[in-house]
C-alpha cells in the first residue's frame, strides 16, 4: 500500500483482544441488553473467583515468588489445570454448539499476533513477579484488606493510560 | 463444612473452578474472560483525553467492571470469615532467602514488610507499587491481555499468540524474581 506522505500514520490494528465492542462490530455484541440487574450475575461470578483465589492462594505474593524461582509446583498446579478445563469446555461448547443462556451463538476470535504479545509480555512478566499479582489478584487482594495495593492498582491505571497515549509510537 | 473450607485449597481444586470460569462467562452472556480489560474501562471512564484507544463505548463492557467488584468482595469473604489462622506454607527455601533480606512475616497473602503504607513512600515502594504496577498496567495492554486472557482464555481456545505472550510473561517473572526483586529488596 503507498503511503499518503499528509496522513499521518495509518492507525494500527486493534490488538485487544479482551475489548469485544472494538473488534467485533455487531459481531459478538450481546443482542440482550443487560440491565444493572443483569449484570449481577457477572459480580457473583467474580466473587466465587475472588474466593478461589484467595483460598488456593494465588494471590499470595509468596507463592507468586515460589512459581519464578521454580520452588513449588502450586502455580503450575492451578494455571495447567485452569487451560486444561477452559480448553476441554471450549472443546465441547463448540462440539455441541452450546448456546448462552438466553440462546446467543458463543462467538470466538481468533487472535492475531503482533510483537506486543512479546514486548508488553516480557514488561507485564516482570511486573508480575515485582506486585506479586496479576491484574485479577490486585483486585482480591484489596478486598483481603490490604488497602496499601490501591496505590499499585492506580500505578497500573496509569500504565494503561500512558499505553493508550503512546500507543501509534510503539512497535506493534 | 466451613473447617474444610477454611483450609488452603488444593492447587487442582482451585484450577478447575478457574478454569470453569471461561465457560460459565460464556454460557452467562458470550463474555470473554479477560480481566486486565478493567484496568483500560477505567481509563475510557475516568480520562479518555481524546485518546482513541479511549474512545469507545465502555458502558458495553461494563459487565466486567461488575466481575472485578464481586472479586473485591470475594476476597473480603475469603479474608473474614474462611481465613485459615496459620501461616502461609511456602517452601523452606524460599522462606530462607526471603528471610535473608527481612521478610520473615508469612501471615498475610502479601507480605506486611513490604505492602504497607510507609513503605509506599520510600524507594523501595517506588520500585514496588509504582514501578511494578505501571509494568502490569503498561504491559498487560500491549500484549493485549493478561494471565487470564492469554494464559487461561486465549490458550484453552489454542490461540497461538496467547502462547507467546504466555511464554513472554514466564520469561519476564523468571528474570524478575531472580534477578530483579532479589535487588530491590535489598534497597
Amino acid at each position: 500500500m503507498v503511503k499518503d506522505p499528509n496522513k499521518s500514520a495509518e492507525p494500527i490494528e486493534d490488538t485487544d483482544y479482551e475489548v469485544r465492542s472494538l473488534h467485533s462490530m455487531c459481531v459478538n455484541e450481546s443482542e440482550h441488553h443487560e440491565g444493572v440487574g443483569g449484570k449481577l450475575k457477572y459480580a457473583l461470578v467474580g466473587l466465587l473467583f475472588g474466593i478461589v483465589f484467595v483460598k488456593s492462594e494465588v494471590v499470595s505474593w509468596f507463592r507468586i515468588q515460589e512459581m519464578f524461582r521454580l520452588q513449588s509446583f502450586h502455580m503450575y498446579g492451578v494455571i495447567g489445570t485452569a487451560v486444561v478445563v477452559g480448553a476441554i469446555s471450549i472443546f465441547l461448547i463448540k462440539r455441541f454448539n452450546i448456546k448462552t443462556i438466553k440462546g446467543e451463538v458463543i462467538e470466538f476470535q481468533d487472535k492475531t499476533f503482533n510483537k506486543g504479545q512479546i514486548i508488553g509480555g516480557l514488561m507485564f512478566g516482570i511486573g508480575w513477579a515485582i506486585t506479586g499479582a496479576c491484574p485479577g489478584p490486585l483486585f482480591a487482594q484489596l478486598g483481603t484488606g490490604a488497602f496499601a495495593i490501591l496505590a499499585t492498582i492506580i500505578s497500573a491505571i496509569a500504565g494503561t493510560w500512558v499505553y493508550g497515549y503512546m500507543r501509534d509510537r510503539l512497535p506493534h | 463444612m466451613i473447617e474444610f473450607i477454611r483450609q488452603p485449597w488444593h492447587w487442582s481444586v482451585a484450577g478447575v473452578l478457574i478454569g470453569l470460569t471461561v465457560p460459565a462467562l460464556l454460557i452467562l452472556g458470550n463474555k470473554s474472560f479477560g480481566i486486565s480489560a478493567n484496568l483500560r474501562h477505567i481509563c475510557a471512564a475516568c480520562l479518555p483525553a481524546n485518546i482513541p484507544f479511549f474512545k469507545y463505548d465502555w458502558k458495553k463492557e461494563a459487565w466486567n467492571l461488575f466481575f472485578i467488584g464481586g472479586v473485591v468482595i470475594g476476597g473480603f469473604i475469603a479474608a473474614q470469615f474462611l481465613s485459615d489462622p496459620n501461616d502461609v506454607q511456602i517452601s523452606p527455601a524460599l522462606a530462607a532467602s526471603l528471610g535473608q533480606q527481612g521478610i520473615t512475616d508469612l501471615s498475610n497473602m502479601v507480605p506486611n514488610q513490604l505492602f504497607n503504607w510507609s513503605t509506599l513512600f520510600s524507594l523501595k515502594g517506588f520500585f514496588f507499587f509504582v514501578a511494578g504496577g505501571f509494568l502490569v498496567g503498561f504491559g498487560t495492554r500491549y500484549a493485549g491481555g493478561c494471565t487470564s486472557g492469554h494464559a487461561i482464555s486465549g490458550l484453552a481456545n489454542l490461540q497461538w499468540p496467547s502462547l507467546v505472550a504466555t511464554i513472554c510473561f514466564m520469561v519476564g517473572g523468571f528474570i524478575s524474581a531472580n534477578l530483579i526483586v532479589p535487588f530491590l529488596l535489598g534497597l
